[in-house]
């Protein structure tokens, strides 16, 4: 590997200006890593380790990896420990990680619900659909999960919800969570901004609450405390519990990005909606909203995938969303010691739905930002 | 005289604003004094004086973007108090052209127009569109009607302003300087707009300093100073014969530099 590296600085210096895309490249590089000695000193270095570390990673990820036992063993995964992934985990135990506890043979259900939810990401994409419409496909998108997952109807066995698992658990908290305390941390942004000095003052207490304390603390206080405090008989199930901290702690967050939007609209949007007679809701919902939210884009798609990842802290209370399902894989003694695997690959399952709400949200922003330059 | 409209026969005509005793006050700061005026429906009014004379604020009193604190004002015969829907009944009658133009930069120039007959006057949506077409070539632009506020020039963003308070069918216009942040090409578009709106009988209440456009439009100029109306006269004798110092002075300011 050190020759491409050497080829790439050896190259002589005054070779006449070609216009393609290598030799552009090479100038980028002549200005960008190799603009004095110390410059080019330190490009050699950091390049060095880059692909050391790189080719490493690779022959353990994908040269030298075990894709596949012959028996129930694990030993030949141990021998090569240091050198190789041992993929067979995954190939073992990837419906548990995905799925969690939820019934083995019923775990169709359970896939089913995932691309319904998936399908429902999709549709929300689409623009013509921006409209009641959106709602309906929701409530029956939403309507479908839930039967899919109980049961209990249509000749489906009925599973109850402790014994639900893996990433369907991981997109309930999380599109549960944006569901709600996106329109509720609209409300008490607004409430922050409201003319009564009582509900002013509710909003800025909640909002200044939960942001002075850890999620953990919030989803342990659910899941502990809470239950202390119903009387007697009553339960309210730990899943339910769990959504609820998770709504409120985001909607906190999310108030105050919302907030920051607002301010950013100018008095004479408020004055021009006024002068019109369009009276408090319309003003907001038609003309300040709108607009307010396309200013926040970026901040709220921040939110939104801190609130995805934040979701796997329910392992804490003793759910087995994505991560709680991947530790558990690991407990069995066969597998004990292969947390980098299974780590590894929720990781990339949790990048993949990041990555895309971020890739979506940048083409938000350009397509709201092309006629509405001020 | 430039070819100007009949002279006001206006005294018989219902009263469209009335303010008697008017006062507002910012903190300690007393903006509006013991304000009197009368407008009858079809009477155009033109508010001139230094900035800082509480222009502004006398005519955002007549829709509410400003609270009066004492004196009664009357709007197309209701009185403005508290009373919500008082309220949204008198800014459905007003309709209000602003300096910044105030467009919402994020929907259409048809869009703009037919929001508030839509959502408020609950206009069919069709019928709207229509209607904003007609006000659209009223002030000239209707290939326009497609583009966002952001893709059109100072005239043309202030020439839909003024077609989106004509969309509510108002029964009084008020402009707060409507020509003060354009650039001097754009601003004869503009008045050519309001003198055509003034010929058809509208009534209008127009602070400007656009002294051409109060001779040729105007049945009344006042001249506020420091909060109060210091004096007010048909452009005639506004201009010819001024009573008071405070006022020939502005005169003198404001005619220098035309
Ligand atoms: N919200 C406010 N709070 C305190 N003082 C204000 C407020 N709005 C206006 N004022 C003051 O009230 C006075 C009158 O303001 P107003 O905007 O009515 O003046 P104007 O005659 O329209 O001036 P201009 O020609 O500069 O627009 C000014 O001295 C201004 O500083
Ligand atoms: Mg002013």
């Amino acid at each position: 590997m050190a020759n491409g590296r050497v080829a790439a600085v050896s190259l002589p210096a005054d070779r006449p200006v070609a216009h393609g895309f290598l030799s552009r490249a090479l100038l980028w590089a002549r200005a960008n890593l190799f603009s004095s000695w110390l410059n080019s000193v330190l490009t050699l270095v950091l390049a060095y380790f880059l692909a050391k570390g790189l080719i490493s990673f690779v022959s353990w990820a994908f040269i030298d990896a075990i894709w596949s036992l012959p028996t129930q063993d694990t030993r030949p995964c141990r021998d090569a420990r240091a050198e190789s992934a041992c993929w067979a985990l995954i190939g073992e135990r990837n419906r548990f990680i995905l799925f969690g506890t939820y019934p083995f043979e019923e775990q169709w259900r359970a896939a089913l619900a995932v691309g319904v939810f998936l399908a429902l990401y999709g549709l929300s994409t689409v623009r013509a659909f921006w409209n009641f419409r959106l709602v309906v496909i929701w409530t029956v998108g939403l309507a479908a999960i839930g039967v899919l997952m109980w049961g209990g109807v249509f000749g489906l066995a009925y599973v109850e919800q402790e014994k639900w698992g893996g990433l369907p658990l991981t997109l309930i908290l999380a599109t549960f969570g944006i569901a709600f305390a996106f329109p509720l941390s609209i409300l008490v942004a607004l409430g922050r901004r409201s003319a009564m000095p009582a509900v002013r003052m509710i909003c800025v207490t909640y909002v200044e609450l939960i942001r002075g304390v850890p999620l953990i603390s919030v989803l342990f206080m659910a899941s502990v405390m809470f239950p202390l405090f119903l009387p007697e008989g009553i339960t309210i199930d730990k899943l339910l519990r769990a959504q609820v901290a998770i709504i409120l702690f985001a909607a906190a967050y999310l108030a105050e990005v919302v907030r920051g939007g607002l301010q950013a609209i100018p008095k004479g949007q408020y004055e021009a909606a006024d002068a019109l007679g369009l009276g408090y809701w319309r003003k907001t919902g038609l003309i300040i909203l709108p607009q307010a939210l396309r200013i926040c884009i970026p901040p709220l798609v921040n939110t939104f995938i801190g609130l995805f990842k934040d979701t796997s802290l329910v392992t804490i209370i003793g759910l087995y969303d994505l991560l709680g399902a991947a530790k558990a894989s690991i407990v069995e003694p066969r597998w004990v010691g292969f947390g980098v695997e299974a780590y590894m690959f929720i990781s990339l399952i949790y990048f993949i739905f990041c990555f895309a709400m971020s890739k979506y949200s940048q083409g938000l922003e350009v397509e709201f930002s092309r006629h509405t330059k001020r | 005289m430039p070819a100007s409209l009949a002279p006001a026969h206006n005294t018989g005509n219902p009263i469209a604003v009335e303010m008697r005793g008017l006062n507002k006050w910012y903190g300690e700061f007393h903006v509006l004094r013991d304000i009197n005026l009368t407008v009858r429906k079809g009477e155009r009014l033109v508010i001139c004086g230094p900035s800082g004379s509480g222009k502004s604020t006398m005519i955002r009193c007549i829709n509410r973007l400003e609270e009066h604190q004492t004196g009664t004002l009357m709007v197309d015969g209701i009185e403005l108090t508290n009373d919500v829907r008082n309220i949204d009944a008198i800014r459905r009658e007003v309709g209000m052209v602003f300096q910044q133009f105030n467009l919402f930069p994020h929907l259409t120039v048809l869009e703009n127009l037919t929001l508030a007959p839509i959502w408020v006057r609950k206009v069919p949506k069709k019928e709207a569109e229509e209607a904003a077409m007609y006000y659209l070539e009223r002030v000239k632009i209707p290939e326009q009607a497609a583009k966002y506020p952001g893709q059109l020039s100072g005239g043309q963003q202030q020439r839909v302003a003024i077609a989106r308070s004509l969309c509510m069918k108002p029964k009084i216009m008020l402009f707060d300087e409507p020509t003060s942040a354009l650039d001097p090409e754009m601003i004869k578009e503009v008045l050519d707009v309001m003198v055509e709106l003034a010929r058809e009988g509208m009534t209008m209440l127009c602070v400007t300093h656009e002294m051409g456009f109060a001779r040729e439009v105007a049945d009344a100029i006042i001249f506020m100073d420091r909060g109060e109306i210091v004096e007010s006269a048909p452009p005639s004798t506004f201009f010819a014969n001024p009573r008071t110092d405070r006022l020939k002075l502005f005169l003198s300011q404001i005619l220098r530099g035309h």
